[in-house]
């Protein structure tokens, strides 16, 4: 049986350099997504929680500091309950490795040859991991991290110690594994659904410079002329298409027209007003930033989302994944931008709708969480504020990453981390002016 | 109504003619609207400012399982979307007038002559044209004095862009840029004229650069400071005749209503 998935080149190496994928041969059935076991204990979970921000962490013995794994309720040396989830450094020593080319599992059936492997983290625990092709045989020394397989579950990869960024991004982003489980912009083609904005604008380019074939860029109300767009509309990758999110037309015409092309969705469409309760009369401002940020998700979803379902599988460059430009206000209020913070927090609800619903085909949901954008809305906000280019750069790499949640900037992170400490300390700091 | 009066027919002989006439097509119909789209441009002003809404339509049902045997649809928009009516309350200028909301006004106003002056060859070159006084004398030369109580309706074919928004609205770096009445042939018409109205084919009865005027947005100001009304977004004013044609163009009775979209018919004869 011939399936032509993208990482199966040659019979050696499993890790083949990327290569341009052939066209879609359309006498063949598309096919349909498949997923890896994806069941977790709750405590499990832990460690995927951990993972869809990117994170590895393992539990870790708050009385004897024995590290755990698997996730446990109880320390397996002390017996302790007081098990906080720690970050781990992920080094280890390749015990043993084998290369499966049988599996009942019908997710791994289809990636067959897969290499697994023994690591034992320096810290302790001894764990099974999907082991990168660039690896040396065991024994040797690995960097174990975790990412999120395509069930959106956290599983443990083995990659090259000496690994720097820039090796990464030509070996290790190459590998079969890594590709099964992120969402490389690669030759892929993506919808950017605002294209007006300097975020938009941002977003096309590092996804072209990410290697985007296509480009899709939206936008709305064409009589108003806004700064860059005319230079972002001469780039050879992009394709302009009247969207407003706001408008159900628009949005199911223009789902009509591609949404059985489009491999990754990037929604970065909203309204963003400066206002509180009573710092404005009236609910058109509310109702307009709710009918974007809100309503505007939900039309999109409603119109493409059926489509990325069904094209998760489609060969080499599969649909894969959707992007929600959120906020970090969508975690709590920010009282002076009060109803765009609610809209936002409304936006967050319904990604979540999104993701649960996108997760059996296996397409990731990703928000991105900024704090302040430098832009015209944030002008009297003080610095530090995401710059477009840094918000753009954040998206690509949790594409590749394959991570849920992103938290750019470092107001962003900031707030994140005292949101995990106590949300309503958090409320009452952004209540008294969010310093 | 004068002109009725000067005909040895009754009352109910005249509709009973009219009636006879537009069955016979010896009248005309013609329909000024625009159809409402959710493409259709809206007024833009400065994003941190109020917005109208454009006009938006969601179904309800189309006979399936969220209603089995009938169709029907969700719209929503702003008063001031499409082809619309302009109200004197929709200005400062006319805010204290008596009857000055879409539901108060008085029902025979919405039924009135027009009289149109064919600006589309100096539009064509000038997307800023404005019509002046002396524009309007010359009109009158030929086709005689504009009548009291007779919609004003400033023909620039600019309908004609109406199916690209972009060059609809017509902006650039300083706005918009679309031909209207001067400030003072909007004063002399509602003064000297005693005009019911005006009416234009692009976004606003103003020019686009009608902001930059002496009164910012004259025609909205002078018409509406003196009770009278405006139409915009009209169409098909080229298929009217200079004078004679018949106005029919209520809008919807909006409880304190600044205006309204509105279908615009005219009586022609033919």
């Amino acid at each position: 049986m011939f399936v032509y998935w993208r990482f199966d080149f040659g019979k050696g190496r499993m890790n083949a350099p990327l290569q341009r994928p052939p066209r879609k041969n359309p006498v063949l059935r598309t096919r349909q997504p498949t997923l890896p076991p994806s069941n977790r204990s709750r405590v499990a979970l832990g460690l995927t929680a951990a993972a869809a921000e990117g994170r590895f962490e393992l539990q870790q013995c708050g009385e004897c500091h024995a590290v755990q794994y698997p996730p446990r309720e109880a320390c397996h040396v002390c017996l302790s309950e007081e098990l906080p989830w720690t970050l781990q450094s992920g080094a280890a020593s390749l015990l043993s490795e084998t290369t499966l080319h049988h599996s009942n599992d019908l997710f791994f059936r289809e990636r067959l040859p897969w290499r697994l492997g023994l690591a034992q983290l320096d810290c302790g625990p001894t764990v099974m991991v999907h082991l990168l092709d660039a690896v040396a045989a065991a024994p040797s020394r690995v960097k174990v991290d975790v990412r999120l397989d395509r069930a959106g579950q956290a599983v443990l990869i083995g990659s090259p110690e000496t690994a720097s960024p820039e090796t990464e991004s030509l070996d290790m982003h190459d590998d079969k594994i890594i590709q099964a489980m992120g969402c490389d912009p690669r030759f892929r083609k993506v919808l950017v659904t605002d294209g007006k904005t300097p975020v938009g604008q941002a977003m096309v380019r590092a996804l072209i410079a990410a290697g985007a074939d296509i480009v899709w860029v939206g936008h709305a109300e064409p009589w108003k002329k806004l700064p860059g767009f005319a230079e972002l509309a001469a780039l050879p990758q992009v394709t302009l298409v009247p969207l407003d999110l706001t408008n159900a037309k628009s949005v199911t015409e223009l789902a009509g027209e591609i949404a059985g092309k489009v491999d990754i969705v990037v929604n970065n469409a909203e309204l963003h007003r400066t206002f509180g309760i009573a710092a404005r009369k009236g609910l058109d401002v509310a109702r307009a930033e709710m009918d974007i940020n809100y309503f505007g998700l939900l039309r999109l979803a409603q119109d493409f989302g059926p489509a990325l379902k069904g094209r998760a599988a489609d060969g080499a460059n599969s649909a894969v994944a959707w992007v929600n430009l959120l906020s970090i206000y969508a975690l709590s209020n920010y009282p002076p931008h009060g109803t765009f913070s609610a809209s936002k927090a409304a936006a967050l609800s319904l990604s979540q709708c999104l993701r649960a619903e996108m997760r059996p085909a296996g397409i990731r949901v990703i928000n991105l969480f900024p704090g302040p954008i430098d832009d015209d809305w944030n002008q009297l906000m003080p610095p530090p504020k995401v710059t477009p280019a840094a918000l753009a750069a954040a998206m690509v790499k949790a594409l590749k990453d394959g991570v849920e949640d992103v938290y750019p900037g470092d107001v962003a992170a900031e707030w994140r981390a005292r949101f995990r400490d106590s949300p309503k300390v958090l409320e009452r700091e952004l209540a008294a002016g969010g310093s | 109504m004068n002109a009725a009066l000067k005909t040895n027919m009754k009352p109910a002989d005249i509709l009973s003619a009219l009636a006879g006439a537009l069955a016979s097509q010896q009248i005309k119909v013609i329909d000024l609207t625009h159809t409402l789209t959710p493409e259709f441009p809206a007024i833009a002003l400065p994003p941190e400012m109020g917005q109208c809404w454009p006009f938006r339509i969601e179904e309800v049902s189309r006979y399936d399982e969220r209603g089995p045997a009938w169709y029907w649809n969700n719209f929503s928009c702003g008063e001031h979307t499409g082809t619309h009516f302009d109200a004197p309350i929709h200005w400062i200028s006319g805010r204290d007038l008596p009857n000055n909301a879409v539901d108060t006004i008085p029902v025979q106003h919405f039924v009135a002559p027009a009289v149109v002056i064919d600006c589309s060859a100096d539009s064509a070159v000038n997307p800023d044209h404005l019509l002046t006084i002396e524009a309007v004398l010359t009109w009158e030369a030929v086709h005689g004095r504009i009548p009291a109580n007779a919609w004003v309706l400033m023909r620039t074919d600019w309908a004609h862009r109406a199916h690209d928004p972009e060059a609809f609205q017509n902006f650039d770096a300083t706005g918009q840029h679309t031909p209207g009445p001067s400030a003072e042939v909007a004063k002399f018409l509602v003064e000297e004229r005693s005009v019911l109205g005006f009416g234009s084919e692009a976004i606003g009865t103003d020019a686009g650069q009608g902001y930059h005027e002496r009164p910012p947005y004259p025609c909205h100001y002078y018409m509406h400071g003196a009770g009278r009304y405006g139409l915009q977004c009209l169409n098909n004013l080229n298929l009217l005749p200079p004078t004679g044609a018949v106005l029919i163009c209520p809008p919807l009775k909006i409880e304190n209503g600044s205006g309204s979209p509105l279908r615009v018919l005219a009586l022609v004869a033919s």
